[in-house]
């Protein structure tokens, strides 16, 4: 499939923005975060990420300008239900900023929290679903796509909580915890999901596709039915070099899983810079989901492909 | 309403003829001629005569070739269209409703009004049959022309799909698949048509009949040419022939 950059930008920005509400929320409900100034600015800029990241998905739609229908499916389809779990986690979590902000003392803000993290998992697991539930795809067809997305969202999030933490010089222990933990778990996730696609050659094939050949027979293209790929090629024909793919996967787990692991450690064990290992983690992480994120695309294979040469999907 | 309806009172769809078919392209260009001057905006080419010409198509004839367990080998054109599916994901998936299916005939079809183009739609459909339009920023697909089959401003002969009238060679039919008395559900049952990709299970309402494949007789082999034995005789004369043509 297209890896477009508005998609990789939307689910990786709004990914870890759902990701920091979640933290922030719980560590809020457990009495654990922080309140004044830090708690406000990590959830200004969970909001911020997720905005960003819902703008940028407006990006590649052909009339942004009727997006307001895409709220009327939720019956049956994905896309439908993460707009309006999107939409519906902005009121807890916008209320909670502006209690924080006023500095008001509110006895509600532990509910709002709890809607909040709720509204965050619900959203993030609508986004993992729009691509999960595709059988076109057997790489995206998986039980395990979701958990990655809720996964990976988890450990960013985390991270950003960690850093904004430390930044305000309240890095505790339980956050470096929870850091690890998240990571190791999105870790062992997302390689476990790699291991499954790359067992998984397709079961459909060209002869099913044209149903030609007959039994043991084969079927190969002759003619293209255009002299130029069409939007069906450019859309779903994607391909990415086998060797690419792996370096690229080495290149994800090092910047996202590896590098922020060892820098957190560090952090939790070691007893000052606690703010720029939190920082390098961060950053890296970034770079390394932005990665996981396109591969997650370019690897992808349509069975519509089945017509114009590829063997099995 | 994106929801798919239980059953639909007509399964209008085509039947296309894999034994006749000449590939020729008539279907598709007279399918275009039709879609891009009426219902909705045009079908936009980009760069249609140049080195890099891309644009919205509905229907699409591929050639492929296809060889039997035992070696025999056929060319098969294949025009490859949207096939109204009777339990489409492209239908399911849509966040706004746009694509969907009519319950008084089946044909699916997208609302040109409500689509925001977020090209989902051409991702869940397994037969690569959603073009999306650039221009217009709308997903353009098959829709069985529906503005020609119900239209009684033209003549009655005309009301058909325009790929149907346009074939020469009369490898396309229409009609409805959901009565079994219907011409093109006989030619069905007697040439056994069948599903594309029936294992994806969208079910799909148009069908294909087979290539008469077993019909065809594989060449017989050459006979192959005697190897030399090397015998004084052919030693003669291969000299003569050696001596005879310096
Ligand atoms: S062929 Fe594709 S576009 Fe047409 S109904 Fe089936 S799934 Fe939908
Ligand atoms: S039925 Fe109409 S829209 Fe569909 S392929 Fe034929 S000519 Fe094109
Ligand atoms: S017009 Fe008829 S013969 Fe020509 S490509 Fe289309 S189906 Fe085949």
């Amino acid at each position: 499939m297209h890896p477009a950059y508005s998609v990789i930008l939307f689910t990786t920005s709004s990914g870890a923005g759902y990701g920091l509400l979640f933290w922030l929320s719980l560590a809020h409900m457990a009495g654990r975060l922080p309140g004044g100034a830090m708690a406000f600015i990590a959830v200004a800029l969970a909001l911020v990420l997720i905005t960003a990241g819902l703008l940028s998905s407006t990006f590649h739609l052909g009339h942004p300008e009727r997006a307001i229908g895409a709220f009327s499916q939720w019956r049956s389809s994905w896309l439908s239900r993460e707009g309006v779990a999107a939409v519906a986690t902005y009121i807890p979590a916008g209320l909670l900023a502006l209690i924080w902000l006023i500095g008001a003392e509110a006895g509600v803000t532990k509910l709002l929290a709890l809607l909040s993290a709720t509204g965050a998992v619900a959203t993030v697991y609508c986004t993992g679903m729009i691509y999960g539930s595709l059988r076109t795809i057997r790489q995206w067809n998986k039980g395990l796509t979701p958990v990655v997305y809720l996964a990976l969202a988890g450990a960013t999030g985390a991270l950003l909580l960690g850093a904004m933490m430390s930044i305000f010089g309240a890095a505790a222990d339980w956050v470096g915890v929870v850091t690890l933990m998240s990571l190791v778990a999105a870790g062992a996730t997302k390689l476990a999901y790699w291991r499954q696609i790359d067992a998984d050659p397709g079961q459909y094939t060209t002869e099913m596709a044209t149903g030609l050949g007959g039994e043991g027979g084969s079927v190969r293209p002759l003619d293209p039915p255009h002299t130029k790929p069409n939007f069906v090629m450019r859309e779903m024909g994607y391909q990415v070099a086998r060797k690419h793919t792996r370096r690229l996967r080495r290149l994800s787990v090092i910047a996202l899983f590896a590098v922020p692991i060892v820098a957190v450690l560090i952090a939790v064990l070691a007893s000052g810079g606690a703010a720029i290992l939190y920082l390098i983690a961060t950053l890296t992480a970034g770079w390394g989901v932005a990665t996981e994120r396109w591969l997650f695309f370019a690897e992808a294979e349509h069975v519509s492909q089945l017509y114009y040469g590829a063997n099995r999907a | 309403m994106t929801c798919l309806p239980k059953q639909t009172d007509k399964k209008l769809g085509l039947v296309i003829d894999l034994d006749i078919c000449v590939g020729c392209q008539a279907c598709a260009t007279s399918c275009k001629e039709w879609n891009t001057s009426g219902y909705s905006a045009p079908l936009s080419d980009h760069d249609p005569y140049g080195a890099d010409p891309s644009g919205a198509w509905l229907n699409r004839i591929h050639s492929f070739e296809a060889t039997t367990a035992k070696g025999v080998s056929k060319t098969v054109h294949f025009p490859r269209s949207c096939l109204h599916c009777e339990e489409p994901a492209c239908v399911t998936v849509c966040p706004t409703g746009a694509s969907y299916k009519r319950e008084e005939d089946g044909i699916v079809l997208v609302n040109p009004d409500t689509c925001i183009g977020c090209k989902l739609c051409s991702w869940a459909c397994p037969y690569g049959a959603r073009e999306y339009d650039y221009d217009d920023g709308v997903m353009k697909k098959c829709t069985l022309c529906v503005d020609r089959i119900y239209n009684e401003n033209i003549p009655e002969e005309d009301r058909v799909p325009a790929c149907v009238r346009a074939c020469p060679t009369g490898a396309r039919a229409f009609g409805d698949l959901g009565d079994p008395d219907s011409d093109v559900s006989k030619s069905v049952a007697a040439r056994d048509g069948f599903n594309l990709l029936d294992e994806f299970g969208y079910k799909p309402v148009n069908k294909y009949l087979p290539p008469r494949i077993n019909s065809v007789q594989a060449a017989p082999a050459a006979e192959e040419p005697a190897a030399p034995d090397g015998s004084r005789l052919e030693k003669l004369f291969a000299w003569a022939d050696k001596a005879l043509s310096r």
